[in-house]
């Protein structure tokens, strides 16, 4: 007894893009990137608008001049490879969480909570603040950086190689405190036949030669934040009694970019209402200053806050993103590395194919440790009470964690199911989540179009490289360590 | 893969599965038929006497026997080798002290061929 079955196909979830006049699809289920030939195409098309029996599939693609044997094997490749459905099969969910013990890989260390800067937008200090840091240690103690460490290198499982940020407040207001540190971390770690990288981000007003020799003698990598030429740094990054800081940075960094020679040094702009000139910015940082990448990221802001960006600057900054990604492009073309960081990341992330079940590593393999060795998600929950996730002495809370880590889970967020970004996005940073929404669990909303946008440019970059220069994402991939 | 041309790692992963996909598979009960040829599930559904499967719908509820039963019909009637004890040749005996599946299982022991 036999029973024909018909199959009904209808298209996967994909999206579709072109690049260098071929066509290619972004499979969302996968975060996978395929080339199309013509038939594919033509399969696509007539799904296009509803599903279609096998029968009625094949027999159109052999109406179209195709060899029917030809055209099985076709419907065959894209239903394994889950192009297309059929509508019996429910779709993939989102990628599974990580286990409970994922082995951690870097911890971002709050030297301090203290800053000689009083930038006015900060995360830390500004209006959005999320940090109780009444009563609570200001400088931390060489003991609780001891005893990251030692939580670092316990909590890691076997990982070779395990990665310490030194962030602040102001980071170089504890450099003693650093100095010593790295020390005693690499003391351990290769006690344990181990590695363990080292990178700080600095506002740069307090770099000295013999500073920028220890960064350098040692590979820590260096990020300096900082918004751009004088009049753009010196709107809101400035001195508690309103004096702008770019006069002090910019001999400093100057020092830095000529004396370190190990990492290289990144910008990272931080996008206000009236600093959105991408390209000027980028010119004078990369060009003038000479860092070696630079990466720009919109204020995170509440709504209504005098700073923000509004839709108006929002745009501006797209338009200047789309310029530097062209760039980026003719750059890559010639086999050459551009500095702009934005399209670098993404494009790394698309070389692997990455698919997140969250939007960072944060509460994952990475983890804040604040100057009281209090354990948050990352960084930027750093001395806030309502997210600690446990403390160096009495460890990580599992629970916490576990709910952080649960909310924070791309499948708990409704908008994203049906966006084809999520792969790369996961619904964005579970602090601005938190700052815009009250819940780290929520999608970021409020820049779904723009990540799309973001998205689909990244992808026609990587399509058209694909194209016409492959062997550079190769080189890409090896230099990011991809591959 | 003959017509997607995979550019990136995860792409390049996906090819390899398929590639690796054997059309002859085995297909369980309850996955949904997974080309256009006829679904002909393996066990004993096509005489009406479902193996150690579940039914179509993912439950036991709808098997035409009871799936205590489902040890019989691998001791006594069927030709394929699973995982109870061959009656024809090693363990005639096995299933002597259990008159009914639902009731004296318990009686069932291991075998060490």
């Amino acid at each position: 007894m036999t029973v024909m079955l018909s199959q009904r196909y209808r298209r996967g979830e994909l999206h579709e893009f072109e690049a260098a006049e071929n066509g290619f699809i972004y499979l969302v289920s996968a975060g996978a990137i395929f080339a199309l030939d013509e038939v594919t195409k033509s399969v696509l098309d007539l799904l296009e608008h509803g599903e279609m029996d096998h029968a009625d599939l094949v027999g159109a693609l052999v109406a179209a001049g195709n060899e029917r044997e030809d055209a099985e094997g076709l419907v065959r490749e894209l239903r394994l490879v889950g192009v297309i459905h059929s509508k019996e099969i429910t779709p993939a969910r989102a990628p599974a969480g990580p286990p409970m013990d994922y082995p951690l890989q870097a911890l971002v260390l709050n030297v301090t909570n203290q800053c000689n800067l009083a930038c006015t937008y900060c995360y830390e200090f500004g209006s959005d603040k999320i940090a109780t840091p009444q009563g609570k240690p200001k400088y931390m103690t060489l003991e609780t950086a001891k005893a990251s460490i030692d939580f670092l290198l316990e909590s890691s499982g076997n990982r070779e190689a395990v990665h310490v940020t030194f962030f602040g407040g102001e980071t170089l207001m504890n450099f003693k405190l650093l100095r010593e540190v790295v020390d005693y971390a690499n003391l351990q770690a290769s006690g344990q036949g181990r590695k363990i990288t080292f990178s700080l981000t600095t506002n740069g007003t307090l770099l000295t030669d013999e500073i920028i020799d220890f960064l350098s003698d040692n590979a820590i990598g260096v990020t300096v934040s900082m918004d751009g030429p004088a009049e753009l740094q010196d709107k809101r990054r400035v001195y508690k009694n309103g004096k702008g800081s770019y006069a002090v940075i910019e001999p400093r960094l100057r020092a830095l970019i000529a004396r370190h020679k190990t990492r290289a040094i990144t910008a990272r702009v931080t996008l206000t209402d009236g600093v959105t000139d991408v390209i000027r910015i980028y010119r004078h940082l990369k060009d003038d200053i000479g860092f070696h990448e630079v990466g720009f990221a919109p204020v995170t802001a509440s709504d209504n806050q005098d700073y923000s960006l509004g839709d108006t600057g929002m745009e501006t900054v797209l338009d200047g993103f789309h310029a530097l990604s062209e760039e980026w492009l003719e750059y890559a073309l010639r086999g050459q590395m551009h500095g702009f960081t934005n399209v670098s990341e993404t494009i790394g992330e698309l070389i692997s194919g990455t698919n997140k079940s969250h939007p960072c590593g944060a509460g994952l393999g990475l983890l804040g440790v604040s100057p009281s060795g209090d354990l948050s998600p990352c960084h930027r929950f750093t001395d806030a009470d309502t997210h600690t996730l446990g403390n160096l002495e009495t460890g990580l809370d599992q629970g916490k964690r576990e709910d952080f880590l649960s909310r924070g889970h791309v499948g708990a967020k409704y908008e994203c199911q049906t966006c084809w970004a999520r792969p790369l996005c996961a619904g964005g940073c579970h602090h601005e989540a938190f700052v815009r929404y009250g819940d780290t669990g929520h999608a970021n909303l409020h820049y779904c179009d723009w990540i799309r946008t973001w998205t689909d440019t990244c992808l026609k970059i990587y399509g058209t490289i694909a194209a016409r220069n492959p062997g550079f994402l190769e080189h890409f991939a090896k230099r990011k360590g991809l591959s | 893969m003959k017509h997607l041309k995979p550019i990136n790692i995860k792409a390049q992963k996906i090819e390899q599965s398929v590639d690796a996909v054997d059309d002859e598979d085995v297909v369980a009960l309850q996955q949904q038929p997974a080309g256009p040829r006829p679904h002909v599930p393996m066990g004993c559904t096509l005489s009406f006497s479902p193996g150690w499967e579940v039914d179509a719908g993912g439950g036991t509820a709808g098997l035409c026997q009871p799936v205590e039963r489902d040890i019989y019909d691998c001791y006594v009637t069927c030709f394929w080798p699973v995982q109870v004890p061959d009656h024809v040749n090693y363990s005639p005996d096995w299933a002597s002290n259990c008159a009914a599946a639902t009731k004296d299982w318990r009686n069932l022991d291991l075998v060490f061929p």
